[in-house]
């Protein structure tokens, strides 16, 4: 049921793909602003850049909250790309995130603790939702297998589209996008400094990066499950989600925490549960 | 047999020795040779029951019950006479109720019934005895060297350690009775001694608040109690011959036979584990020593509550007082973890998070599925090992720090550096993959899916287990900070308490590392005796949580390399001039000490307002599941 070789492949792959996803990101937020934007393989620069800085630390034990959240992030990636539990999966991903917020905390450092507590507020909001999502795909597809799921001809999207909807909503919180982007940004209109990022620098910071560039992939990969009856179909719905993601980014200001728990927790009351509820319904009777 | 009689009437004798005994030495001696015996003892009874299944014994019934009766009077008497003392109106009328009601019991039918299999064991059982026996003793171990440092601090208060280790030990031999017994007047003495002893231990320190929530959890607990013996009087005017005051017997008779038994002492249960609208009980009983608090929310009182539910599920599944009792418990986990963000003390925080997590076992075996049943024990499983271990730090902590706020816990890791890691792994058990806690509610929410309403069930669990997340995370934060400041206060620690909190801390890696077994070997066949069918996590992702432990073992040793590496500085200060302690040059060249605090959102999820939600809502639901037995009964 699980495959080994898939996993191996996204291991690989991966951080490639995100990069240029970064790149892509970063390209189009420039034509967006009128300006013309750094190379695509910017974010490939950047990071082997930050390889060269001196080691500088607040404490020591923060690196090891990173080198853990890194190796968290990858695991919970190729759980996902082997066809594991979608749940577990889930798990995993939180598991990771709670490592960066702990090596935030872990530096003593106003900006950085501030930062981690807001992570874990949008850790608070989003989380509902994402497993709403499983649930919302088992209700569908019949499994929590992500192999199963990915390869369902129904087409989920159409079953699910409270739930994708309530998705791509959080998935803005999750990739820390504008009005979300309260934890940290990368962009200059950040007055928390770097918020939990702020203590980091150098190797660790470029495993941030990497870790992130993971995340993506998965978080993409999840999307790519709603579309699965059609495999075309879904990396265009892929492309269009992630555009739509930077444009957002791009027209919005950041908004309050407040503003993020309550949507976030509001879409999954919403269209999370209604949608749930017609299925359950429809579905199985109950 | 005799291996459950020596459970039983064992720490009974230790508790009379203790009670004579003045001598502060030969009491440790005594507690950790007790300690020692009844934890061999409870593993033995693991090695040599496990394979047989149920078992059940005869013992006579007529000489026994006649001492239960006695003593269960004397025991009326003694509090009768401490509710007139301490002027508490309703104690009292409730005692006058439950025993008058026993009375009539005894003199109706108590002389006629004679049930033959009083005693029994199976793998449920053997579950619960290892928690009493292992994690109860071991709370019993620390609280020696807790109590001598605790009358160091408190000399205003009465030394009465005699009276405190003899409640203690007579609070492990009543559980031990308690999940022994099939006969159910037998259960409910031992639940009443369970009462009794909380209630003299919540009030050890004899101030007027102890005093005030001593009561408050008797006046709760009787409220149940008295449920609990309404079910027996019910079960005897049903079948004179005494043959359903079998628990075993019960269950099999059948929901529409066993359903308002089941119903009522599910009640007692609720009372027993602290749901709402019967939270304050619990809560308030934090103000007794914190060994106190360890041993009622880990290994006696409130596992009683939720042990009887678990038993009964069978007869609640697919009735609609089960699914109203199993809402309390719903409602109860997502709003005590709601509070419990917005505590800082320590001992709050644990407080609300266990009636949350006995909520969540509630809501489990009241909905009753073979899958839900198996998520239900091992929730109370890995909850009594990690919270004894958390109860326990807090109590190090709070004696070496001087506070029990979690805002005064900042840079515990320079402190006290192996309480804090203990505390992180105790808080990973309770919260984070691949641990234990995190298996059952992933287990519950795949079992809820597909059980009726279960929809409403699994929205509860996303939004509660995303609100727990918060809390343990921040808290977690908050010790792990390397502060440039503070000495090690880890010296004066005593050797007994290191190898409790050592215990506790590997049992807590052990029980995660080895849950395939004890799901193969305990709860899994437990889970086919009653159902006919079993539930288990699939193996593919056993092998991957364990693998994902071995990593998380594995990680921290990279920590070595890192401390040889490197350069530090001071944390960005906006590049104000900073001391080495974080103080800063503020405005007017005023220095100013950085200080870092959590989040605590009181006005979304403050105690009194979200305790005005859940007690109304708890109290219609237990009324719907009243109203749901007066449909069966008409």
């Amino acid at each position: 049921m699980i495959s080994i070789l898939t996993a191996v492949l996204y291991l690989l792959l991966a951080p490639i793909a995100g990069g240029l996803i970064a790149g892509i990101d970063r390209k189009l937020t420039a034509r967006m602003q009128g300006r013309v934007g750094p190379p695509l393989l910017q974010p490939f620069y950047d990071v082997a850049k930050l390889f060269e800085k001196e080691d500088v630390t607040v404490t020591p034990s923060q690196n090891f909250y990173i080198l853990s959240y890194l190796v968290f992030m990858a695991v919970t990636g190729a759980l996902f790309f082997a066809g594991g539990d979608l749940l577990l999966v889930i798990f995993a991903f939180t598991l990771a995130h709670i490592f960066i917020v702990l090596g935030a905390y872990a530096a003593y450092s106003p900006y950085s603790y501030v930062g981690a507590e807001r992570e874990l507020i949008t850790l608070m909001a989003y989380e509902p939702m994402i497993i709403l999502t499983a649930v919302g795909l088992y209700l569908v597809t019949g499994s929590f297998y992500v192999n199963e799921i990915a390869v369902s001809t129904v087409p989920v999207a159409l079953y699910l589209p409270g739930v994708l909807i309530g998705f791509l909503t959080v998935l803005t919180i999750k990739l820390r996008k504008s009005p979300f982007d309260i934890s940290t940004s990368h962009h200059a209109h950040q007055e928390l400094v770097k918020g939990l990022t702020t203590e980091f620098s150098g190797a660790t910071l470029a495993k941030i990066e990497i870790a992130h560039w993971y995340e993506t992939v998965v978080l993409l990969g999840i999307v790519y499950l709603f579309f699965g009856f059609n495999p075309l179909l879904a990396l265009v719905a892929i492309a269009i989600t992630y555009f739509l993601e930077v444009f957002i980014d791009n027209t919005f200001s950041r908004m309050k925490w407040q503003w993020t728990m309550k949507e976030g927790w509001g879409v999954a009351v919403t269209f999370g549960f209604i949608n749930l509820a017609i299925l359950y319904y429809f579905y199985m009777g109950v | 047999m005799y291996d459950l009689i020596f459970l039983i009437l064992f720490p009974c004798i230790i508790a009379a020795i203790l009670l004579l005994l003045n001598n502060n030495r030969v009491r440790h001696a005594i507690v950790a040779l007790g300690a020692l015996v009844i934890s061999a003892g409870s593993i033995y009874l693991l090695v040599s029951s496990f394979t047989q299944g149920a078992v059940y014994y005869t013992f006579p019934f007529e000489p026994t019950s006649l001492v239960m009766f006695a003593l269960e009077m004397g025991i009326a008497l003694l509090l009768l006479y401490l509710g007139v003392r301490f002027k508490q109106p309703i104690a009292v009328l409730l005692v006058l109720i439950q025993s008058a009601m026993m009375i009539y019991y005894e003199i109706t039918w108590g002389m006629a019934v004679e049930p033959e299999m009083n005693l029994f064991i199976d793998q449920f059982s053997i579950i619960m005895a290892l928690i009493i026996g292992i994690i109860g003793s071991l709370i019993a171990v620390f609280a020696t060297s807790y109590m001598d440092t605790y009358h160091g601090h408190h000399p205003e208060v009465r030394d009465r350690r005699r009276l405190f280790f003899f409640v203690i030990f007579i609070f492990l031999a009543a559980m031990f009775g308690l999940v022994f017994s099939n006969n159910i007047p037998w259960i409910f003495f031992f639940w009443e001694i369970t009462t009794l002893s909380s209630f003299l231990l919540i009030g050890y320190s004899e101030t007027e608040e102890a005093t005030n929530n001593a009561f408050l959890a008797l006046k709760l607990n009787l409220l149940g109690g008295i449920a609990f013996a309404g079910a027996i009087l019910y079960l005897a005017s049903v079948d004179p011959s005494g043959g359903l005051l079998e628990l075993d017997a019960l269950l099999a008779s059948g929901q529409a036979v066993a359903i308002i038994p089941a119903v009522l002492i599910s009640f007692a249960g609720l009372t027993k584990s602290a749901q709402m609208p019967f939270s304050g009980w619990l809560v308030g009983a934090m103000v007794a020593p914190t060994p106190v608090s360890a041993l009622l929310h880990s290994s006696t009182m409130v596992k009683a509550g939720v042990y009887i539910i678990v038993r009964f599920a069978p007869v609640l599944a697919g009735s609609l007082a089960g699914l109203s009792i199993s809402f309390v418990g719903a409602v109860t986990f997502l709003l005590a973890s709601g509070i419990a963000i917005s505590q800082s003390n320590a001992k709050k925080v644990l407080a609300y998070s266990t009636i949350a997590n006995l909520g969540l076992i509630v809501a489990c075996a009241g909905v009753g599925t073979p899958q839900l049943v198996w998520a239900a024990i091992f929730l109370i499983i890995f909850h009594a090992v990690a919270k004894s271990l958390l109860f326990l730090c807090v109590g190090t902590v709070e004696h070496r720090t001087g506070s029990r706020d979690i805002e005064d816990m900042d840079g515990l890791i320079v402190r006290l550096p192996k309480v804090a890691a203990m505390m992180f792994i105790g808080m990973a058990g309770m919260f984070l993959a691949p641990f234990g806690m995190l298996i059952s509610k992933w287990a519950a929410i795949e079992a809820f899916i597909v059980a009726p309403l279960g929809l409403i069930f699994v929205m509860i669990l996303a939004f509660g287990g995303a609100v727990t997340v918060f809390f343990w995370a921040k808290w977690m934060g908050k010790i792990i900070e390397v502060t440039p400041f503070g000495e090690n206060l880890e010296g004066t620690v005593s050797t007994g308490k290191w190898v409790v909190l050592g215990s506790l801390t590997a049992m807590t890696v052990l029980a995660a590392l080895l849950f395939p077994l004890i799901s193969s070997f305990l709860v899994e066949p437990y889970v086919l005796s009653i159902f006919n069918e079993t539930a288990r996590l699939a193996q593919d992702n056993v092998i991957i949580m364990v693998m994902m432990i071995a990593l998380l073992l594995v990680l921290p040793l990279s920590y070595l390399s890192y401390r040889k590496q490197g350069r530090t500085m001071p944390a960005y200060m906006g590049g104000r001039p900073t001391t080495p302690d974080m103080k800063f040059l503020g405005s007017l060249g005023i220095e100013r000490e950085m200080t870092t605090k959590n989040y605590y959102f009181a006005e979304y999820f403050g105690e009194a307002k979200l305790l005005k939600i859940g007690n109304p809502l708890c109290i219609l639901l237990i009324m719907a599941a009243a109203a749901a037995l007066v449909g069966v009964v008409l």
